[in-house]
């Protein structure tokens, strides 16, 4: 019964989380100086009673004291940050201000050499110093002292750095953080025709860009999935007719905007839409705790872009309301559809903490927006968001419950997502929500509202195929060289395609999923491998071969199946676009997202191609864009801009 | 009674009544014998070798100044477990956005990767489960399971009502199901 936590517990054991006997010790050489220093602290108060100690030498006194030695390691962390960044915010100014205020009143000209040599003279020591002679240091500074190559000289440094705009407690962590990939190779089709890889409808890295970009700086490379980008964006692919098949596969090849000497083979895939009318209208009322506990950054602001997130995923039709709690209750947004998409962040973002918690009057306003609303046969929510202070105004839990009982009978169902939990309100919450029909979720984490929000709401509501994986098989006689744009952690080995054991990615009604490859046709001289001296094993080309390009295969699983189907689509000549103005503004727009990730990315394939160009090329390829997602994707190439002309180096 | 006295001198508790009082020798050897766990929990709670480091080095540096805070009305492991796992809370708080925006993006890295070749690694394993309970159900899943505290004694490091302690394990065990369900492809 209780194997899960057993193989948890055999695991935990089996993977102890080990400190290095570094650590160890530092750790606890620092604590016994904090343990001498807190003793002559307590003997320091004692003595002080009876006498004043001598002004003059304080802080003289307190460099050779043990805190100063530790006080020195924070400052080193600041210092090598700082210099990591661009050398900006070279000395903690209240450090070194302070120990010259304590010197007393000397030569002005002696605190001016302090405050200037005082940074030159750290940075220097740190950067010359081997990290174990940090003695005291936190081990993360000891680790970003090893990273450090060696202090800039501070001149130059000082008169390249725009320091307004970066903000200042940036760190460039991605190193540590973000696996890091290399972009796919260059592929001869001759030598390696098959490319094999997973669905990805991931846009996790999306939402990391635009919050790096939106705090003004560039997001480390390694944090940018061009396919996660691309995949962000809704396109309009024609959707299969019938759902026997479960999705339909488009390609087409149009010139490649950053090389003039290639084409871009476009695949987009769209997943069954349950037939618009069959598809549930959703009516779903926010109700959220905008009470003072709710400031905290795990709370109100992840809520907001939950939120966000959430509507996402919503038809243009459905409905949403806002209904607010935190001392009065009120209604802050109407029914409003989703399409007015701008309508209602604007009415997330307005929403500020303050206050205390009157939960139930805010229950009955939602469920009554909910219920003057009500969509037959559709899906009838109240979607609360608290942090389970939940505490003013429900005098009898017993009785709220009954009420959110009652109204499940009238059809409007109860979902609770609990943000910044820790009390044991997590559990009247989980009552409520099993009495409404719905269920409750912890969301901790972006990750974890979009896996709540988005795929459970989404794809778990109506999911079509899982483990679903594309095979594409290049005809050598045609197309000479390709290279598949983003994927790079999604890619299968070539016989894991009919592998059902093999895992990939999953796909929900109406999701689209984009994938390009830039490709160099035969006799083009768009290829970047020369053709060799000597020849080499000739192709031999299958049936009617010189109008095909490629074959698209994909395996999925119907969502209850084991054993995976497969569709497979040709793409020929027809399929080729010799214009990009001819291909749709739907495959224009991926392809302007997918040069921008890999300008993020460092460019390596995109020529002179720039920001400009990704501006020009998204304004035309706008579309309809009914949820202002391309607008945006814009102002955020915009940002991208800014943050490179910024950034000393450029990229 | 000297066999008492010893026996006394030696216990946890002892130790921390005579550190508080001064005794450098008592506090170094509270620190020998405690350091690992406090380094273990740090990094379970926080999910990250090197944090869990920084946090645990914070954490002796300030019993210094705490320990005559614990007045020997709960055992000292269990004051110990609550000063820790506060203050990874504290510092899962103050590092906020960016950091879980981070996380965000390493949980997704860390599936995505475990969905191929690093499967059957069962540190990776172990991570990505940790990681997908979040923070608070991760913490009494550590407290209850790694650390062997009972219900109550979890709760009492939590903060939290005994029940709520039982409560999370269930949730816990329905989460780390519905993820080996929803994970496994290996037979």
């Amino acid at each position: 019964m209780n194997d899960e936590l057993d193989r948890l517990r055999r695991a935990l054991h089996a993977n102890p989380p080990l400190p290095s006997p570094g650590d160890r010790d530092r750790a606890i050489d620092a604590a016994m100086a904090a343990f001498d220093d807190h003793r002559q602290g307590i003997r320091r108060e004692v003595r002080r009673k009876g006498q004043v100690p001598d002004r003059g030498t304080s802080w003289l006194r307190r460099i050779k004291m043990p805190r100063p030695y530790l006080a020195f390691a924070g400052l080193a962390a600041c210092l090598v940050v700082a210099a990591g960044v661009g050398y900006r915010t070279l000395w903690v100014p209240g450090t070194v201000e302070q120990r010259v205020a304590e010197a007393g009143p000397d030569s002005r000209t002696e605190r001016e050499r302090m405050v200037r040599e005082e940074p030159r003279a750290l940075a220097s020591r740190l950067s010359q110093a081997p990290p174990e002679a940090l003695p005291g240091a936190s081990p993360r500074a000891r680790r970003l002292a090893r990273e450090l190559p060696a202090a800039p000289p501070p001149e130059s440094s000082m008169q390249q750095v725009a320091p307004t705009t970066l903000p200042p407690d940036y760190r460039d962590r991605g190193r540590d953080r973000f696996s890091s990939f290399e972009a796919n190779p260059v592929k001869i089709a001759a030598e390696e025709p098959v490319s094999t890889f997973s669905i990805d409808v991931d846009t996790a890295s999306y939402a990391f860009m635009r919050a790096s970009l939106d705090r003004g700086v560039l997001p480390p490379r390694n944090a940018v999935r061009t396919e996660e980008l691309v995949n962000y964006f809704p396109y309009d692919y024609p959707p299969p007719a019938s759902p026997d098949t479960p999705f339909a596969v488009h390609a087409a090849l149009m010139p490649t905007p950053w090389n003039a000497a290639t084409r871009l083979l476009h695949i987009g895939i769209k997943g069954y839409v349950a037939a618009r009318d069959s598809r549930p209208q959703a009516n779903l009322v926010f109700l959220i705790d905008s009470s003072g506990s709710m400031r905290a950054p795990d709370r109100l602001p992840l809520l907001k872009t939950s939120l966000k997130l959430l509507l996402s995923t919503l038809a243009p039709d459905d409905r949403v309301a806002i209904v607010t709690y935190a001392g009065s209750a009120g209604t802050v947004l109407a029914p409003t559809r989703a399409v007015e998409r701008a309508k209602i962040v604007a009415a997330l973002e307005r929403l500020d903490a303050g206050g205390s918690t009157a939960g139930a009057e805010g229950i009955r306003q939602a469920y009554l927006l909910a219920g003057q609303h009500f969509v037959e046969d559709g899906v009838n929510r109240v979607i609360l968001a608290t942090d389970g202070d939940f505490n003013v105004g429900i005098t009898d839990p017993e009785a709220l419950e009954g009420f959110v009982a009652r109204k499940r009978e009238s059809g409007v169902f109860l979902s609770v997502l609990g943000f910044g939990l820790g009390n044991y309100n997590d559990a009247l919450m989980q009552r409520l929500a099993q009495n409404g029909n719905g269920n409750a979720a912890y969301i901790d984490s972006l990750s974890e509202a979009r896996k709540v929000l988005v795929e459970e709401a989404g794809a778990t509501l109506f999911p079509i195929a899982k483990d679903v994986k594309i095979q594409v098989e290049f005809n050598p006689a045609t197309i000479a060289e390709y290279r598949l744009i983003g994927y790079e952690t999604r890619m299968l080995k070539r016989e894991d395609f009919r592998n059902d054991k093999v895992d990939a990615g999953e796909i929900g009604a109406g999701h689209t999923v984009t994938a390009l490859y830039e490709v160099a046709l035969a006799g083009s001289d768009g290829a970047l491998t020369a053709p060799l001296r000597y020849g080499t094993r000739e192709a031999q080309p299958a049936t009617g071969s010189e109008h095909e390009f490629a074959t698209i295969s994909i395996r999925y699983k119907k969502p209850d199946a084991r054993k995976s189907t497969k569709i497979a689509r040709h793409v020929t000549r027809a399929d080729m676009h010799e214009e990009a103005g001819d291909a749709s503004p739907d495959i224009r727009f991926a392809a302007a997202v997918a040069a921008f990730g890999q300008i993020l990315r460092g460019g390596r394939y995109t020529g002179d191609y720039g920001y400009d160009d990704v501006i020009a090329a998204a304004q035309a390829a706008r579309g309809e864009d009914g949820f202002g997602y391309r607008a945006a994707f814009i102002g955020l190439v915009r940002l991208a801009k800014s943050a490179a002309a910024m950034r000393p180096q450029g990229r | 009674m000297d066999d008492c006295a010893h026996m006394n001198a030696d216990t946890d508790g002892g130790l921390a009544g005579r550190a508080a009082a001064g005794d450098r020798d008592a506090f170094a050897t509270l620190l020998e014998r405690h350091y690992d766990r406090i380094y273990r929990v740090s990094a379970r709670v926080l999910g990250d070798g090197d944090d869990a480091a920084d946090l645990a080095q914070d954490v002796c540096v300030g019993l210094a100044a705490r320990l005559p805070s614990y007045r020997g009305e709960s055992r000292f492991t269990t004051w110990l477990y609550r000063v820790v796992v506060n203050a990874a809370r504290d510092r899962l708080r103050r590092d906020g956005a960016r950091r879980r925006n981070e996380h965000a993006f390493a949980e997704i890295d860390s599936l995505a990767r475990a969905g191929q070749a690093e499967r059957e690694d069962e540190a990776v394993w172990l991570r990505q489960m940790l990681s997908m309970l979040g923070a608070d159900l991760r913490a009494t899943v550590i407290l209850v399971i790694e650390e062997g505290l009972r219900h109550a004694e979890a709760a009492e490091v939590l903060g939290v009502s005994e029940s709520t302690v039982s409560w999370r394990m269930h949730e816990a065990r329905n989460r780390l199901r519905a993820l080996i369900a929803g994970n496994e492809v290996m037979p």
